[in-house]
C-alpha cells in the first residue's frame, strides 16, 4: 500500500466517496423494491386472513376473492360499536396501541397476555354479508414462550363458535410451540364454544392437557405447555371485555333475538 | 497456503481448507440457519453472493484504502451488500426471508465474509479474489447443506419440506428427534462433520501445540 494513502486528504476522500456509493446504491435497492415489497405484505396479510377464514386454497388469485368475501370495519372494544374514525384499510393496531389517544396501558392482572399496552379500537374482518356475516375473523396477540405471537381467530358469525385459529408471525420451537400452526391441530379448534350458555362476557374457552372433552377445552399442543398457556391467556384476554367480549356479545344478542322472533312468529301462528 | 490458482482458490475451501470446518469461522450462524434445508440453501446462496462481491469491490479498491480506516471500508462495503441482499429476498422470496428474518442481517457479521475481505481480497486481484469468495461461500454452503439435510431429515422427518419419514404428528410412524431442530444440535453435527473430513484428509489434522502431562496418580498426590 503507498504511503499517500494515509494522509489525512485521503481518508477523508476514501470515506466520503465510499459512503456516497454505498448510499446511493442501498438507497436505489430499497426504494426500487419497495412496492414489490409491499404487495407481498399485503398479500401475506390477506392470505393470513383467508387461511384462517378456510377460504385459501393454492393458486387462488387472493386480491380477488379478498375483494369479494371480506369486509374490513374498525371496531371500538370498549362499546362493541362499529366506528368511522379511522379506515380500516390504513388502521394500524400497534401504532394504535402506542398511541395515548386510542390506546391504554395494562397492569398487574388485567395484562394476562403480556401485551403492556392495549389499542381500544381494532379491525375485524367480516366474511360474508357485513350486517350478517358468515365468520368474524379477529386479530389477537399475546406472549408466548419466546416472544410475541400475532395471529387471527376466525368464529362464526353467533359470536360463539369458534372455526379456526392461525399465527403469522410467532417464535416458538420448532416442532414443539411451532405446531401450533399444524393444521391437524388447527382442525380440532373447529365447532368449540367460547363462552357458557349463560351468556356472560368471560371466556370459558381454554386449552387443558390429556385430552379434551367439553366443548370449551382444546386439546394443549404436546410438549409446549408455556406455549400452550401462552394461547389460552391470548383467548381469555382477546375474547374478554377487555378485548373483543363486548363485540362479539352484540352478535350473540343479535342470534338470540332472531331466535326470540321465531318462536313469537311460531306462537302466532299456533295461534291462529 | 498453497499456490494461488484460479481453481484452487475455487475449490480448496470447500473441502480442504474449509472455511467452517477448518477455520471454524461462521458457527453461529450454520447454528442458527439449519433447521430445515431450503432456509440452509437461501443463506448459502446469500453469503455467497455478499463474500464474492464484496471480495470483489474490496479487491478493486485496494491499492486506495487508507490502512488506517480499512476495516471500516470493508465493514460499510459488506453492509451494503447485505442491505441489497435483505432488499431482494424481501421482495421476490418474501416466504424465505420471513424465516430468515435477523440473520441475512447478521451476514454482516459472519466472520467468513470479513476474514476473506481482509486476508485475501486485501492483497489479491480482483479476478481471484471474486474466486475466492465464491468459493468460500460454497465451503460455507457445503457445511450448510450437510447439516440442514441432517437436521431437517431426522429433526422434522422431511427433505425441502417434502416428506419422507412420516412424523407421528401426522399420522406417520416416525418420532421426531426435538434436538435437532434446536440450535445446539447444529454443535454436535459440526463436530461430527470435522471429525470425518480430518479422518479423511489427515493433512488437516493439527499439531498439538503442547503435549499433556499424564495425570498424577493418587500415591503421588498425597
Amino acid at each position: 500500500m503507498a504511503q499517500g494513502n494515509n494522509s489525512i486528504k485521503k481518508i477523508l476522500i476514501v470515506a466520503f466517496a465510499l459512503c456516497i456509493v454505498c448510499s446511493v446504491i442501498v438507497s436505489t435497492a430499497a426504494v426500487a423494491l419497495r412496492p414489490l415489497q409491499q404487495v407481498n405484505q399485503e398479500l401475506d396479510r390477506k392470505s393470513n386472513i383467508l387461511n384462517v377464514a378456510q377460504l385459501y386454497e393454492p393458486g387462488i388469485d387472493i386480491e380477488e376473492i379478498f375483494q369479494d368475501e371480506i369486509t374490513a370495519r374498525v371496531v371500538d372494544m370498549r362499546t362493541g360499536e362499529y366506528t368511522d374514525k379511522f379506515d380500516p384499510d390504513t388502521f394500524n393496531h400497534f401504532e394504535a396501541a402506542r398511541d395515548p389517544a386510542t390506546g391504554r396501558t395494562l397492569s398487574g392482572d388485567r395484562d394476562i397476555a403480556g401485551l403492556s399496552r392495549v389499542e381500544n379500537y381494532a379491525t375485524v374482518y367480516l366474511v360474508g354479508n357485513p350486517n350478517n356475516p358468515d365468520q368474524i375473523v379477529l386479530p389477537i396477540r399475546g406472549q408466548g414462550l419466546w416472544g410475541l405471537m400475532r395471529g387471527f381467530l376466525s368464529i362464526e358469525g353467533d359470536g360463539n363458535t369458534l372455526i379456526s385459529i392461525a399465527y403469522y408471525d410467532h417464535s416458538e420451537t420448532p416442532g414443539l410451540g411451532a405446531e401450533v400452526n399444524n393444521p391437524r391441530w388447527q382442525a380440532q379448534w373447529e365447532g368449540k364454544k367460547i363462552y357458557d350458555e349463560k351468556g356472560e362476557l368471560s371466556p370459558e374457552i381454554h386449552l387443558t392437557k390429556g385430552g379434551a372433552d367439553g366443548e370449551h377445552e382444546i386439546d394443549a399442543l404436546s410438549g409446549a405447555t408455556l406455549t400452550s398457556n401462552g394461547v389460552t391467556n391470548m383467548l381469555q384476554f382477546w375474547l374478554s371485555p377487555e378485548g373483543f367480549g363486548e363485540y362479539l356479545a352484540t352478535f350473540r344478542s343479535g342470534i338470540s333475538q332472531e331466535e326470540a322472533q321465531e318462536t313469537d312468529v311460531e306462537l302466532e301462528s299456533e295461534g291462529a | 497456503m498453497a499456490d494461488v490458482t484460479p481453481k484452487s482458490v475455487l475449490t480448496a475451501p470447500i473441502f480442504q481448507n474449509n472455511p467452517i470446518a477448518l477455520q471454524i469461522l461462521g458457527i453461529c450462524s450454520a447454528l442458527a440457519v439449519t433447521t430445515s434445508l431450503s432456509v440452509s440453501l437461501v443463506m448459502a446462496l446469500a453469503v455467497i453472493f455478499v463474500s464474492s462481491f464484496s471480495n470483489l469491490f474490496v479487491s478493486t479498491i485496494r491499492n486506495h484504502i487508507p490502512s488506517s480506516i480499512r476495516i471500516i471500508v470493508q465493514m460499510t462495503i459488506i453492509a451494503s451488500l447485505v442491505i441489497v441482499v435483505d432488499q431482494i429476498l424481501k421482495a421476490f422470496a418474501y416466504e424465505i426471508s420471513k424465516q430468515l428474518s435477523v440473520f441475512v442481517g447478521l451476514i454482516i457479521t459472519n466472520c467468513i465474509v470479513m476474514g476473506r475481505a481482509e486476508g485475501f481480497a486485501m492483497s489479491n486481484t480482483p479476478g481471484l479474489s471474486f474466486l475466492d469468495g465464491i468459493g468460500n461461500g460454497l465451503g460455507y454452503g457445503f457445511v450448510l447443506m450437510v447439516v440442514g439435510f441432517v437436521r431437517e431429515l431426522f429433526g422434522s422427518g422431511s427433505i425441502f419440506g417434502f416428506t419422507v419419514l412420516a412424523p407421528v404428528q401426522d399420522g406417520g410412524w416416525y418420532v421426531p428427534n426435538g434436538l435437532l431442530l434446536l440450535p445446539p444440535s447444529a454443535f454436535f453435527i459440526i463436530g461430527l462433520l470435522i471429525w470425518v473430513m480430518r479422518s479423511v484428509d489427515t493433512d488437516q489434522v493439527e499439531e498439538n501445540e503442547f503435549k499433556m502431562k499424564e495425570n498424577s496418580k493418587p500415591k503421588e498426590a498425597v
